[in-house]
């Protein structure tokens, strides 16, 4: 059997980002193995800009974004195999991958980093009531259609939900020469970022919905009519608020989800994000397992993709290198109220002046204390006044205040008290 | 000059501005936004990104952005002349696809390295 020292399931931004980490830490002994013909991920089909403001202090579109990293790869000559899927992940990280050029191909690697990325939720997970007919699609797989393959994929279209490709994609559509009828929410606020409620909705006149759900799809070969509904606080579509659109496309932007199955398969403990359980190194549970980007929690900027897969590469090229043990004390965090999520759960003081806590909140807020609470006492507070669950929040808290590094560390909004 | 509230769409920051009467900027977190709102009231812009057809490329589309701001009013005008175009393989990223994109002076450029594929 082939043995690689490193070997990376993904070749898109995180995938590419964590191979150039982990090269530039000593480790040069590295595959990724990449689905598409392409390196480059979904950037290749975000052909929008706003990419690259932190990393590179300019502004660009998706695919030049993936530019930079396919090219930092390339002069490092780190090895990538193209239109390679991953069958199987064991224990002993064995990778199993297959392509059409190559057949079935087994490596035995010392470490394995998931850099796999997030699929899109289907009009099945929601199960909205109605006819099954064509034209109901997701926001990516309509990204790619009209991005890269030139499909105008219909007419006069709605849209459900308010995630970020949900708007771009309104945007896009309506410049293509379809007419976007509207927007449906079924939270009380949007989940995009607000910069494309203003240049994706407003800028064309889109009506956006609140608190509304698609409650019926009609048609018989091709969408031709749906209904939406006003939803009550447990989100169920109220009587007698009922509105159609004659459309033919039905698009869906109603969230991602990490694409962990192959690490599911054997085992691996995951967290509240649905991907590993990582500690403060980007590492599972299972030794030289290490997993970032959107296969361990879905990110809304790819410059923060970029900077936590460097990350996660320099760890697992420590570990390869015999030099990042799983230590026996360690920190236990868990999400406290009002939030969605923390990465990581588990931290491991390593000297490093600071640990960095990633998390979403679980609704709009306003006036709060991010509250960090180590073993009943609170040991951080961090006031926000506005803080909303589409924007992840990256915060860097002082190692010296996690004291021995061992016990439950809780991260909890809490309202900040009116005088 | 009528006083307004925006938000910004600089960066996915989304500063909520407040612009007066004498086009006064606050709330702005970079001077970006201070730029962006004064932009915003007297001549809105918009960066344009779309595809382009491209013949002996892995894909039938490179997609392009325009290299700046180009007037709110003519992203429609943009469309079609961008719709008016098409490449061959190779394309660089950077390479101008159009000069002048509906006389902003500003150039429509390509964002993908499009090589040739046989």
């Amino acid at each position: 059997m082939k043995e690689i020292s490193l070997v990376i399931i993904g070749g898109g931004s995180a995938g590419l980002a964590a191979a150039v980490g982990a090269y530039d830490e000593g480790v040069k002994d590295i595959l990724i193995i990449e689905r598409s013909p392409y390196l480059g991920g979904i950037l290749n089909q975000c052909i929008h800009n706003g990419f690259g403001l932190t990393e590179f202090k300019e502004e660009l579109s998706g695919p030049e974004f993936a530019d930079r990293f396919i090219k930092q790869a390339q002069e490092r000559n780190i090895p990538y195999v193209l239109e390679s899927t991953v069958l199987e992940v064991t224990k002993d990280k064995v990778v199993t991958y297959t392509s059409a050029k190559e057949g079935v191909v087994k490596i035995q690697a010392k470490a394995i980093i998931m850099a796999a990325g997030c699929y899109e939720r289907s009009a099945g997970a929601i199960g909205i009531p109605g006819d099954r007919p064509a034209g109901v699609l997701t926001a990516g797989q309509a990204q790619l259609l009209l991005n890269q393959y030139g499909y105008m994929v219909g007419k006069r279209v709605f849209i459900l939900g308010s995630g970020d490709i949900g708007l771009i994609m309104a945007r896009r559509l309506t410049l293509e020469g379809a007419k976007v009828l509207g927007v449906a929410e079924i939270m009380p606020y949007s989940n995009g970022l607000n910069r494309n409620m203003v240049q994706c909705l407003e800028d064309y006149n889109i009506p956006l919905y609140l608190s509304h759900t698609v409650s019926r799809v009609y048609g018989k070969e091709r969408v031709e009519k749906i209904e939406i509904s006003k939803v009550d606080e447990r989100m169920r579509p109220i009587k007698g608020t009922e509105m159609t659109f004659d459309v033919d496309t039905l698009i869906l932007s109603i969230g991602l989800i990490p694409n962990n199955t192959l690490l599911n398969n054997i085992g691996i403990p995951t967290g509240r994000s649905r991907g590993c359980a990582v500690d403060n190194h980007y590492e599972s549970e299972f030794e030289g397992f290490f997993a970032c980007g959107n296969v361990l929690h879905v990110h809304d900027l790819v410059d923060n993709v970029v900077a936590e897969s460097r990350e996660a590469g320099k760890y697992a090229a420590r570990y390869i290198q015999g030099q990042l043990e799983k230590k026996q004390d360690r920190i236990h965090v868990s999400a406290g109220d009002g939030i969605g999520y923390v990465v990581p759960e588990y931290v491991a003081l390593d000297g490093s002046k600071t640990t960095a806590f990633k998390f979403r909140v679980r609704k709009p807020s306003k006036n709060v204390y991010i509250t960090y609470t180590l073993n009943g006492n609170v040991i951080k507070k961090v006031f926000k006044p506005v803080i909303i669950p589409s924007e992840m929040e990256i915060m860097n808290i002082p190692s010296e205040l996690l004291g021995e590094g061992k016990g439950e560390l809780s991260v909890s909004l809490v309202q900040k008290e009116e005088n | 000059m009528e006083e307004r509230d925006l938000i910004c769409i600089v960066c996915p920051r989304g500063c909520h501005l407040h612009v007066d009467k004498d086009l006064n900027v606050t709330g702005n977190f970079c001077p970006r936004g201070a730029a962006y709102g004064k932009q915003e009231v007297t001549n809105p812009t918009r960066v344009i990104t779309s595809t382009v057809r491209i013949e002996n490329a892995l894909l039938p589309l490179c997609p392009v952005r325009s290299n700046g701001a180009i007037p709110k009013g003519k992203l429609f005008e943009a469309m079609k002349e961008i719709d008016k175009i098409s490449l061959k393989a190779p394309v660089k990223i950077g390479d101008v696809v159009i000069h002048d994109l509906v006389g902003s002076g500003v150039d429509l450029i390509a964002t993908r390295d499009m090589p040739v594929v046989k």
